[in-house]
């Protein structure tokens, strides 16, 4: 067996620096009857808390979700701090259902702790008091911490706000344009960059465990896939065989990547490669396009795009079996980027419909389609790991922009950058 | 019916450009020249992504056009490319030392890496032409840039038409 060589690239010591630009949310729709809440400020540990406001947080958090409506400071009568001083009565006359109270301390070794209380303004009880200890530099995570929180507490569905985004991000006006890959937290803060090049970076995709993200990089001239270690900054060329090296996504035990290659001839199929030792074996023989695989969540098989039926449809095939692909989509002549939900129950596309190209979901027991967005030239949906939204590239102006949506499609919300044009989101896992 | 168009269109080219059977992919390509990418995390200042510039290659008024253009989700010749890949293909087979970098490109529209794979289409259209022509295959590579390199910014025809094409690159 031929063993893969393990090209060490480039490994800075300093392998990211947080920029200062960053991405701003916007919210575009939400539910009809969002629940009113009202996170008061928190009282704060001046300077260990580095001026961040954590209440903001919590509340853009929860109504990114469109589930909720927090209550505007400005008619805040009362700003208690703890749950003793609600004076839930009072609070009820403002119509909210929900009051979040909190505390930001500083402890003697250096860390920050972060108490939040929950209030159910109607029966007027404390009902749950999640609390966070960290060191300062994390702060901001520990607020999107308690948003999952309290969403998880209300909504019953484990909130996915302390999470992480990777997305490309171009500049400059064709032919030449400069490419960039960055993490960012879900709503857009905390940007770091992770790569840079003149030539195309495309496909990141993340490891489970969120340490890594492997993606394909032109820096070469031709298409390279490496596998990037996030904190370190670590690189390493995985596949760089002729013709197209691309579309890598993670085995859910984080062992394999399925990728697409081309060979000289230029007829893309499936391959599985095996990181530890470089074994690669091969999961499509056709004379189409087959490419944009992506495991099950059980790792049992994968979903991948072809051309083989004359255009773009989505298939599905098991890992070591010898049966044909068994095609997916049926309902349009282009449906393309299949994204499986962490439950393996519905399927996120592209696919064309009306003549633009939209974000829709099929439901993999009963073949139902259901459009998502409403956009013209939409691309590369992911689901986020508690599968409650989507997030995908959109056009606003002309410019490539981060979108979300919730899968019911009630929810949406837009990221955008302040130079440039952004695109290929991914949503990285739930982080330990 | 502008849909009924664009789905008919999608259907009679796919069946125009089914491509040939494959093999097992070939083992890595040599070494490669170094890097241009950076996960320094500073700018990488001075790198330029081409390693080779316009005055390379050969001059005449076919010759120096060097860029095959496609119509939408088509990956055959026009017929209006037919005399620039032919004056290619006889100066390549001329000079059997000069090499070329077939690098091909779709429009932005739909999935990226389903682009790549239709930029290589093209790719290897131009490809085959020269081949056909006499030119060798150790004269001929091909690349694909999908979408992710555009010629022309914006979201009209206009831009599409100069995207969906293969820059026939001249080699040192």
């Amino acid at each position: 067996m031929r063993k893969l060589k393990f090209c060490l690239g480039l490994a800075a010591l300093v392998a990211a620096v947080p920029a200062f630009a960053q991405l701003r949310l916007t919210i575009t729709s939400g539910v009809t009857d969002p629940i009113p809440i009202a996170v008061v400020p928190f009282a704060r540990a001046v300077p260990a808390d580095g001026g961040l406001d954590v209440a903001q947080v919590i509340q853009r958090d929860l109504e990114s979700s469109g589930r909720f409506k927090g209550m505007a400071r400005t008619d805040m009568v009362f700003t208690p701090t703890t749950a003793a001083e609600v004076d839930a009565a009072g609070w009820k006359q403002q119509r909210t259902d929900y009051v979040v109270v909190g505390r930001v301390s500083a402890l003697a070794d250096g860390q920050i702790r972060i108490d939040a209380e929950l209030v159910n303004v109607l029966t007027g009880q404390r009902i749950f008091g999640p609390y966070f200890i960290v060191q300062p530099a994390n702060l901001r995570n520990a607020a999107h911490r308690v948003a999952d929180a309290l969403y998880e507490k209300i909504i019953g569905v484990r909130g996915a706000f302390a999470t992480r985004i990777a997305y490309v991000s171009v500049d400059g006006k064709p032919p030449t344009q400069r490419y960039e890959l960055y993490v960012a937290d879900s709503d857009g803060a905390n940007r770091t960059r992770i790569l840079a090049s003149p030539l195309p970076i495309m496909s990141p995709a993340w490891s489970p465990d969120g340490e890594w993200l492997a993606y394909v990089s032109f820096e070469r001239r031709v298409s390279a896939i490496f596998v990037q270690h996030r904190r370190s900054g670590k690189k390493t060329m995985v596949s760089a065989r002729a013709g197209i090296n691309g579309a890598p996504t993670y085995s859910p035990d984080g062992k394999k990547l399925a990728l697409t290659l081309s060979g000289s001839n230029g007829n893309l199929d499936i391959y599985l490669l095996e990181l530890a030792s470089g074994q690669l074996t091969r999961l499509t023989d056709d004379p189409g396009i087959d490419t944009e695989a992506v495991f099950t969540p059980d790792g049992s098989g994968v979903y991948f795009t072809s051309d083989r039926s004359g255009n773009p449809q989505i298939y599905r095939l098991t890992i070591g079996s010898t049966e044909r692909p068994k095609r997916v989509t049926f309902t349009g002549g282009y449906n393309a980027r299949p994204r499986i939900s962490p439950d393996g129950k519905q399927l996120a596309l592209l696919t064309l419909d009306n003549g633009a190209y939209r974000i829709a979901l099929q439901d993999l027991t009963n073949g139902t389609v259901t459009v998502l967005s409403k956009g013209r030239q939409e691309e590369s949906p992911s689901f986020a790991p508690n599968g409650a939204m989507l997030i995908f590239a959109g056009r606003e102006r002309g410019q490539g922009v981060l979108q979300t949506v919730s899968v019911d499609g009630q929810t949406s919300a837009r990221l955008d950058a302040d130079a440039g044009e952004v695109r290929e989101p991914v949503w990285g896992p739930f982080l330990p | 019916m502008k849909n009924l168009a664009l789905i008919s269109v999608l259907l009679a080219s796919f069946t125009l450009i089914g491509g040939c059977k494959s093999k097992p992919p070939e083992a890595p390509p040599a070494p490669a020249p170094a890097s241009t990418a950076d996960t320094s995390g500073v700018d990488n200042a001075g790198a330029t992504a081409g390693d080779t510039d316009a005055t390379m290659g050969p001059s005449g008024e076919l010759l120096s056009k060097r860029v095959v253009y496609f119509d939408f989700d088509r990956a055959d010749i026009r017929a209006d490319s037919q005399t620039v890949v032919a004056a290619h293909a006889a100066y390549l087979s001329k000079n059997p030392g000069q090499k070329v970098r077939l690098e091909g490109h779709a429009d932005e529209r739909g999935s990226r890496e389903y682009n790549i794979g239709l930029g290589e289409r093209r790719g290897q259209a131009v490809r085959r032409a020269l081949a056909l022509s006499g030119v060798t295959e150790a004269q001929l590579s091909t690349v694909s840039y999908g979408e992710e390199r555009p010629a022309a910014a914006g979201s009209d025809e206009q831009a599409y038409a100069l995207n969906r094409r293969v820059e026939i690159v001249y080699l040192k």
